[in-house]
Parts: C-alpha cells; structure tokens; sequence
C-alpha cells in the first residue's frame, strides 16, 4: 500500500491492491516502469501515456487540495434487498468488495475545495463490484446533490462503473431515476454539474448522472459508451474497429466537453469551479495543494514488503 | 408530420405456437407449460389430418382446444417468473398502436427528432383522451416502443429496440406536451435500447440520460405504463411518471434473465433462475413501492382477449390523469421527487462507533 493513501485526512477507506515490486509493467505498451516515477507521473505511463486506474481515494487525492476532503454518509451500505445468490450470495461479495477496497460502498461523496474553490464531490471506485450502482450509490449520489443544491456549491463527479449492479435488480435501475431526479433540481437551482468520466464508464451510470453533467469531461483512452462491445459485436455481426467507445471517439462524435490529460485535471477544474460561481476561500494559497500528492509520498518513505 | 395513424385495427393473426418449454424444471407451472406443448402439437397434427385426408376430425380439436385454453389459463393464473417473460414478450400480446387506439381518438403520429431521423422503435403523437362520466377531456401526448405484429415489421420497427433518435423524439414530443399544458402517457415494451454501432456514436447514453433528466422536471402530469417487457434502460427512458402503471404479466428488469445467466452464471440456459432471482414481476416491484398499481389481464394473459386488455390499461390510464390533472404542477413536482428519491434499500451503519449493530431501513430522503 502506498503511504501517500494513508493520509487520514483522505478518506481512511481508500486501499489499493497493487504489485508489491518497484517496477510495473503498462498494461498498454507492456513498458516496465519504476513505481516511483509512474506516482510521480499521477500514475500515466510515461512511455505511451497510459492512464492507469485511480482508486476513488486516490482520485480524491490527486484533484483535491490537501486535507480539504470532509467525507459525509460514509455510513451508508449495501442491503440484500432481493436475497440475491447466484455462485455466491451478494452480501458476501459486498464483504469481499469492503474487505478488498476498505470501503462501504462504491462511490466516496463528501465536501473539498480545489485552489480554494468549494466543492461537492463524489468518486466511484471501480474496484468495488465494478464501480457498479446499487441503493447506496444512487443514495450518495441524489444527497450528493441535495447538498449541492442547498449550499449552493457545485457538484463534481468522477465517475468509473460498469453499470447498475445486477444483484439487487429492478432497484438499481431505478437509482438511474433517483439520480436524475435530484440532479433535475440541482440543475433547477441554478448550480453547476461538472461530470469526470473515468476509465471505465457505461451502462446506467453513463445513461444517467454520467452523462447529465452541464459539462462533461473525461480522461483520454478511458471506455465510455452504453452498451458492451461484445454485445454490440453479437448484435451487429461485425467487429468493432479500434478505439470505439473511447474519450476520443465520444469527443469527436460531439458527445463530451473535452479530454483532459490527468496532469491538468485539477488545474481545469479549478478553472471551471471558478467559472460556474463556486464559494472561492480568499484565504487558500497554493502550497498544500495536489502537490501532496509527490511531496507525501517521497517525504513519507516506503515500507518494505506491504 | 404526417397524420399516418399507427392504430391499425387488432389483427386477426393465427395463434402461434404456446410459450416456449425448454429445458426440463419440476414446479407445477412448467409441468403445465409442458403439458400445454404437447396439447397443442396434437392439435396441429389433427388439423394437418382434417386438411390432408379430408377426415373430419374438428371435434377432437375443440375439446384439445378447450384444454390448451384452460392450460393457458391455469399458467396465468400463477405464471412462474420465467413464464411471467414468456407472457410478457408474448408475440399476440396488445401492441402500441392497439393502446393508443383505446386510449385516444384523433391521433395524429408526430414523427423525427430534428436531428438525424425518425425512429421507427418508437410511436409519439397527440391524440384526445375522452374522460370517463361526462369529465372533461384532454389532448395528450402518447409515446411508446413499438413492437411489430409480425416479423416484418418487428424488422422494420428494430424490434422496439430505440435508437438515440428514438429518445431524442420521445423528449420533443414531451415538451411540446408541455407547452401545450397536457399530461403524457408513455407505454412501455422494449427488450431494451440497442446495442448497435451507430447508437454508440449517436450518444446512446447520452440520449437514455437527458430524457431521464427531462421527465424528472417536465411540467405536465406523466403517466407511464409497462404493457410488457420493460427492458432496463431502454424501458426507464420513458418511465419516470407521476403514476407508473403495470399490466400483471408484464416484467421490468435491470437487465434481462437470459443477460443475468450469462453474465452472473456464465450460463445462458439458467435464465429461468435468473428470472427469478432478479425479481422482476408486478407483485415484486409494488413491493419495492417502484409501480403503483397492477393493472389485471384478462384470464390466460393479455394476448388471450386483447380487446379487454387495452381496455383495462386505458381505464386505469384515464383515472390516474383524472387524478393528476386536478393537482397543482408544483404539488405533482414534489410528489414526483419524492416517489422515486425514495427507491432503493440502504442500510444505516451506526455512527461513529458501533462495531456490529447495523438498522435495516428504507431510504429516508434528504439526510
């Protein structure tokens, strides 16, 4: 576990599996990489400019300043509605998936600030169930929102999900309409949406907040699209071509705002909070910023063999 | 715009054959599904018999006929989740331009998105509802895949299966309602939005995301129906309503069982597990609170005597708008967001330290 996470002040739930070793190898150009300089990179392959998955703690912690994330409804977690097994019971996947990420559910939601300007935020781990949308995740996702729309302080949503989660059925795909209905009136009240689609994003959370963003970003090389490309492929009897379903693809067909490398994703939306009237702290001065982001890492040194 | 109406009279199609019965299951609805397939295989042996040999055998065939009708009932009287799709996608099942014609009269089909084409995946017009007991009527805006009524159609209306297009038309025909200060019923049967090439690069996402947002925020009353296979997002994108109605055999699902068997299982043949795992009949989603009320089907299911199955749909359509119209639009907003701000089971952890004691509780709104 890389100790720049166990920051308190990040979300104590953010945990990753990575390879103990200090070289990784790019799953992209298959490129070895030292570990060190891939952190140091905001963990984008430095040779082919690969951008390697963030958990949703790391996501917190590479956009927001320093320190400023306040996680709220942590306490929230995943019920068994339907009694759902199929080769294994879900409240045992639940238990693997929290055991695995150190988090109750699927998205972090919570209030920070970036170069000052105020923020709510939520981030999805895709390494919880597949980032997949479930009661809890619609839950903090419309709160989210709600929040939002009370203090009057933009909502952000860096979103990475395979879709609605399957084991609790009809309910997920109405976390879809949950979602929008609170998204409706935060749109209703006047205050912005900024929508960060990572790697990957499809199916109900792509059909529903994902794509309800008053703009809409992505990061490059990142899947995005609604239907899976194997089912696509069996429904029209034909290959896809290469880069179907990318950022690149959905931004040339008019679909997304922009593709923002992840090294100047927290300088843009820095930028757009301040353009769409976030609560700016006049006091904020650079300094702590995402820089903690390096300066933690290497100041905190390494634990051999974690 | 052309005025072409879509509500052809009922078609007077011969009785294909019953619910598929595939792999072999032990509950006693299969064994009447089992027992249904082999009644009805003799009655097409006797009829190829009277036809061939000029033997008049139509009185065996009325009695198997009178058996297969009381089997049919018998299956819809208690259908198993997995019979309750079979019924749902049954193909003499009501179709839309049958709804529509019940519902309304002078319809008047509104065609295209402005954008790039008319969708034939999905039916949108105005048309004038009467109201029941000399009420005052109304124009309205109705929406609805459109399944076809045979295989020719069914191809060319891509099995309902929209594309972006389709929702894209779906949203301008509800804000035109909208504007035009009338309620919109939408019905809805759809497998589910398609998965094709050009539906990704038209923003199919997109598209199922902005008339989710739209419906939430329309200023007119929405009632909506699931008539048949409500089909995941592609049946959600028209089904966000003040009223969401459910014709008893009618599914509606995140994703379909053969889907969830395939993908949970790695097993496509377990679908009748996964349609019951998934819980997606009437009766289980009333009890989640995602409809409102089931609305019954004739005995042996709605394709058994279509004529009182869109009937029934659009008595209970009327009563819900009679209902909703008297409301004020803010009021109807608000009860809208509550309705399905509340969807979805969570469960509160204690705070900040309780170790073990978890509540089990519905989802309260706001925090």
């Amino acid at each position: 576990m890389l100790n720049w996470l166990n920051r308190p002040k990040v979300a104590s739930s953010g945990r990753r599996e990575i390879p103990a070793g200090l070289w990784i190898k790019c799953p992209r150009c298959a490129g070895l990489i030292y570990r060190r300089e891939l952190e140091r990179a905001y963990r984008v392959c430095p040779k082919c400019g690969y951008h390697h998955r963030l958990s949703a703690a790391e996501r917190l912690a590479l956009v927001l300043d320093a320190g400023s994330f306040r996680e709220f409804d942590g306490h929230l977690a995943p019920d068994d509605p339907l009694a759902f097994v199929d080769e294994k019971p879900y409240p045992r996947r639940v238990d693997e998936a929290q055991r695995r990420t150190s988090m109750p559910e699927a998205v972090l939601t919570g209030t920070g600030t970036i170069e000052g300007a105020a923020m709510i935020a939520a981030a999805m781990e895709f390494g919880f169930l597949g980032g997949s949308m479930g009661s809890v995740v619609g839950e903090k996702i419309a709160r989210a929102a709600e929040r939002a729309a009370e203090t009057r302080t933009p909502l952000v949503v860096f979103s990475a999900s395979g879709g609605a989660r399957m084991q609790e059925g009809t309910l997920s795909l109405m976390q879809m309409a949950k979602t929008s209905v609170a998204l409706a009136r935060l749109a209703d009240a006047g205050v912005a949406f900024l929508s960060v689609l990572c790697d990957p994003t499809t199916g109900g959370v792509a059909a529903s907040f994902a794509f309800q963003g008053d703009v809409v970003l992505a990061e490059p090389g990142a899947l995005i699209g609604f239907a899976g490309r194997r089912v696509i492929e069996q429904t029209i009897r034909q290959k896809l071509p290469d880069g179907f379903q990318t950022s690149e693809f959905v931004l040339e067909h008019g679909l997304i705002d922009a593709i923002v490398p992840r090294a100047e994703l927290r300088a843009t939306l820095g930028r757009l909070l301040r353009l769409c009237g976030a609560p700016v702290d006049s006091a904020w001065t650079d300094g702590g910023a995402a820089a903690g982001w390096v300066a933690e890492e290497v100041t905190a040194g390494e634990q051999p063999g974690v | 715009m052309s005025s072409q109406a879509s509500d052809a009279p009922l078609p007077g199609a011969p009785a294909p054959d019953g619910p598929p019965a595939a792999a072999a299951s032990t509950s006693a609805g299969d064994a009447l599904e089992r027992t249904l397939t082999e009644v009805e295989r003799e009655i097409r042996e006797l009829r190829k018999i009277t036809n061939e040999q000029r033997m008049d055998l139509n009185s065996q065939i009325a009695i198997l006929e009178v058996r297969a009708q009381e089997l049919r009932e018998a299956i819809a009287r208690d259908p198993s989740p997995w019979q309750t799709v079979q019924l749902a996608r049954h193909p003499e099942r009501p179709k839309i331009g049958d709804y529509i014609g019940a519902l309304a009269r002078d319809f008047v089909e509104l065609h295209g998105d402005r954008m790039h084409r008319d969708d034939p995946a999905i039916v949108a017009g105005l048309g004038w509802i009467d109201m029941p007991a000399g009420g005052a009527g109304t124009a309205a805006a109705l929406i609805g895949h459109a399944k076809g009524r045979d295989t020719r159609e069914n191809i060319a209306r891509n099995f309902a299966m929209p594309n972006p297009e389709g929702y894209r038309k779906a949203v301008r025909v509800m804000k035109l309602a909208e504007k035009l200060r009338c309620p919109v019923v939408t019905l809805i049967d759809t497998p589910g939005a398609y998965p094709g090439k050009e539906a990704e690069e038209r923003g199919q996402s997109e598209a199922i995301a902005r008339a989710l947002l739209e419906m939430a925020r329309l200023r007119t009353p929405i009632v909506a129906v699931i008539t048949g296979e409500g089909g995941s997002g592609g049946a959600l994108a028209i089904g966000i309503g003040d009223a969401v109605l459910m014709l008893e055999h009618a599914v509606y699902s995140v994703i379909s069982p053969e889907g969830c068997a395939a993908i949970l299982w790695r097993d496509g043949t377990r679908s009748r597990e996964a349609a019951a795992a998934l819980r997606i009949t009437a009766p289980d989603l009333a009890g989640f609170g995602i409809i409102d009320e089931i609305i019954p089907e004739p005995a042996g299911g709605a394709h058994a005597n279509r004529g009182a199955a869109v009937n029934a749909v659009a008595g209970a359509v009327r009563r819900h708008l009679g209902l909703l119209l008297d409301r004020p639009i803010e009021a109807l907003l608000e009860a809208r967001y509550e309705k399905f701000r509340r969807i979805g089971r969570v469960r509160e952890m204690e705070v900040p330290e309780a170790p073990a004691g978890h509540t089990a509780s519905p989802v309260a709104p706001g925090s």
